[in-house]
C-alpha cells in the first residue's frame, strides 16, 4: 500500500486516503523559538506512525495542535475532515470523539476503579447504561484486565495502568489513536506489552500516532518513523528507525 | 458498540450529572459544609427577619384597621344629605369601610360607657348634633389627602383623626421595608460570593479530570452541570435546614413569649406558623437554589473555559 523508499517531507498518501494534514504549520509561543516551524505532514488512515525527536523538537506540540488543545500560528491542520484551523468552539467536543488519548502518566481518576475509568470515556460520550455494560468488560477483556474491573489504580502496576488508560482510549472506537510517550513510564516488558496491544489495535483499522523517545522498540517495530528537531521534521521513513543525535 | 452521537440529553446522563453533584459535595465535603452552613445562615437570619417582619405587620395592619376617621355634620344638615355624603366618602379609594353613628346610637353607647345608673336625669338626648361617619382608612398613609378631601365637603363641621398614628406607623412600615430589603441584597451577595468559592476550590480539585473530560470530548454542558447542580444542592439543602429550624422554634417562641407575658397579647396578634410558611418556605427555597445556581454558573462560565 505504501511504498518503502525513504521520502523527507514529500506527500506520501493519497488525497482521499488521508486522515491527518499538517500544511506548513508554524506555532509560536509568546516567549522563546518557534515551537514548529513550517511542518508538513500527511498520514493515511490506517497507518501506524512514530513521531521521535528529543525534548523541545515540538513532538508536544504537534500533539496538542492535532487535539485542538492549540490552533497554529500559521498554516492548516485537517484532522478526519475538520479544520482545525476554523472550526467552532462547539463542534470541538465531536470532532474529540474520533481521537482516543493516552498520555505517559496514565491520567486515571485515582478515586474510581478500574471499571468506572473506563465507562467514564462512554458517560462523557452519554453512550446507555445498558451498553455501557456491554462494552466496557469487553474492552478491558481486549486490554488483558478483565479480572481487575474492580481494583482502584494505585493497587496496579504501571503497566496494567496504562492499559486501562488504553481502554479508555479504545473503548469510544476512535479512529485515531494518539499515545503520548504511552511507554515513558513503564519496564522494558510493559512496554513491549503495550506496542503490542498499539499494534493490534492498528490493524483492526485505528490510525495510531505514537510519540516516543523509545529508541529500542522503534527499531523493532520497522513502521514509518517521522523525526523531529528543533521544530521541523527532519526525516520520514517508511519502516524507520530511531535517528541518533549527533 | 456505539457510532452516533447523542445531543438530546440520556435519563442515564441526568442521573449520573446529579450524581457527580452529590459527589463533588461529599468529595469536597468540608467547603461544602461551610457553604451549606453559611447559606443555612444567611436564610435563619432571613427566615427570622421575615417571621418578626411578618408578624409585625400583621399587628401594624390590625392597628391600622382601626385607625378611623370620624366626621360630623353641621346642624340642621338633612338626613338626605348626611346620606349623600356618606356615598361620597365611600367611593373614595382610601377608604376601606364607613360607618354611620346615629345621634342616638352616639347617646347609647356614651351612657353605657360613662354614664351607668346616673341616666335617668336625661330626658332628651344631649347628644342629638353628634351623629357622625366613622371611616376606616385602607392604607393609613392616605390619611391627609382623605382629611383635606373631607375639609372640602360643605355641611361637615369637625373632623376627628389621629394624625401621630397615621404618621407612625407609615413610617415603621417604610422602614421595615426598606431594612429588609437591604438585608436581603447583603445576605444574596454574600451566599453568591459563598457559593462561587465553593465551586472554584470544587473545580481545582477537580482540573485533572475536567482536562480528561474535554480531551475525551465532553461537551461544555457535560462538563460544567456537575457544578451546577453542585451549587443548587448546597442552596437547596442550605435552605431546607433553617426552614425546620425556624419551623420548630417559631411555635416554641410564641407560646413562651404569650405565657411569658401575658398582657401583651391583647394586644399583639401574631400569625400562626402555617401563615409563615406558606410565603417564607418557597421563597427560600427559590432563594437558597437561586444562589446555588447564580453562584456556579458565573464560576463556571469564568473557570471552565472547555
Amino acid at each position: 500500500m505504501i511504498d518503502k523508499k525513504k521520502r523527507r517531507g514529500k506527500r506520501h498518501t493519497t488525497p482521499e486516503n488521508e486522515i491527518i494534514t499538517l500544511e506548513n504549520v508554524s506555532k509560536a509561543y509568546a516567549t522563546g523559538a518557534p515551537a514548529l516551524n513550517g511542518v508538513n505532514l500527511h498520514i493515511s488512515r490506517g497507518e501506524f506512525v512514530f513521531i521521535v525527536g528529543d525534548s523541545g523538537s515540538g513532538k508536544s506540540t504537534m500533539i496538542k495542535l492535532l487535539l485542538r488543545e492549540l490552533t497554529p500560528t500559521s498554516g492548516n491542520i485537517s484532522v478526519m475532515g475538520y479544520d482545525l484551523v476554523k472550526i467552532k468552539h462547539r463542534k470541538i467536543p465531536k470532532f474529540r470523539r474520533n481521537l482516543g488519548i493516552v498520555f505517559q502518566d496514565f491520567r486515571l481518576l485515582k478515586d474510581r476503579n478500574v471499571y468506572e475509568n473506563v465507562a467514564f470515556a462512554q458517560r462523557i460520550i452519554q453512550v446507555s447504561n445498558k451498553e455501557i455494560k456491554r462494552n466496557v468488560p469487553s474492552i478491558l477483556a481486549t486490554v488483558g484486565l478483565a479480572g481487575k474491573y474492580k481494583a482502584k489504580p494505585k493497587q496496579l502496576s504501571g503497566g496494567e495502568q496504562q492499559r486501562v488508560a488504553l481502554a479508555r482510549a479504545l473503548v469510544n472506537r476512535p479512529t485515531i489513536l494518539l499515545a503520548d510517550e504511552p511507554t515513558g513510564n513503564l519496564d522494558p516488558k510493559n512496554s513491549w506489552e503495550i506496542m503490542k496491544l498499539l499494534e493490534q489495535i492498528n490493524e483492526n483499522g485505528t490510525t495510531v500516532l505514537v510519540v516516543t523517545h523509545n529508541r529500542e522498540i522503534v527499531n523493532a517495530m520497522k513502521k514509518r518513523v517521522v523525526t523531529m528537531k528543533k521544530g521541523v521534521i527532519v526525516s520520514d521513513e517508511e519502516k524507520g528507525g530511531y535517528i541518533d543525535e549527533d | 458498540m456505539r457510532k452516533k452521537v447523542v445531543i438530546s440529553m440520556r435519563i442515564s446522563t441526568f442521573f449520573y450529572t446529579i450524581g457527580q453533584g452529590f459527589r463533588n459535595i461529599i468529595r469536597n465535603k468540608w467547603f461544602s459544609l461551610a457553604s451549606v452552613a453559611t447559606i443555612g445562615a444567611c436564610l435563619f437570619l432571613f427566615g427570622i427577619f421575615y417571621a418578626i417582619l411578618s408578624n409585625f405587620q400583621h399587628i401594624v395592619k390590625t392597628m391600622e384597621e382601626g385607625v378611623s376617621v370620624a366626621v360630623f355634620f353641621k346642624e340642621g344638615v338633612s338626613d338626605t344629605r348626611i346620606s349623600e355624603i356618606g356615598d361620597l366618602i365611600a367611593r373614595r379609594v382610601e377608604v376601606s369601610n364607613v360607618d354611620f353613628v346615629s345621634a342616638e346610637e352616639a347617646w347609647e353607647s356614651f351612657k353605657d360607657d360613662y354614664l351607668g345608673e346616673y341616666v335617668d336625669g336625661f330626658t332628651e338626648n344631649p347628644l342629638s348634633e353628634s351623629a357622625h361617619y366613622v371611616i376606616y382608612l385602607s392604607d393609613v398613609s392616605m390619611q391627609p389627602a382623605l382629611v383635606t378631601y373631607l375639609e372640602s365637603i360643605e355641611d361637615i363641621r369637625r373632623i376627628n383623626k389621629s394624625e401621630v398614628t397615621a404618621n407612625t406607623l407609615s413610617g415603621i412600615n417604610a422602614l421595615i421595608a426598606y431594612v429588609s430589603l437591604g438585608i436581603i441584597a447583603i445576605l444574596f451577595a454574600v451566599s453568591i460570593f459563598l457559593i462561587s468559592n465553593t465551586v472554584t476550590i470544587g473545580i481545582s480539585v477537580r482540573k485533572e479530570e475536567i482536562n480528561i473530560m474535554k480531551y475525551i470530548g465532553a461537551t461544555d454542558f457535560f462538563v460544567r452541570s456537575p457544578f451546577v447542580i453542585e451549587g443548587m444542592l448546597i442552596g437547596l439543602i442550605g435552605s431546607l435546614l433553617p426552614l425546620g429550624i425556624i419551623y420548630f422554634i417559631y411555635n416554641n417562641v410564641i407560646l413562651y413569649v404569650t405565657e411569658r407575658f401575658e398582657m401583651l397579647t391583647k394586644l399583639l396578634d401574631f400569625l400562626p406558623v402555617e401563615a409563615i410558611f406558606q410565603i417564607l418556605l418557597p421563597v427560600s427555597i427559590a432563594m437558597g437554589v437561586g444562589i446555588g445556581f447564580i453562584g456556579s454558573i458565573v464560576t463556571v462560565r469564568k473557570h471552565l473555559r472547555v
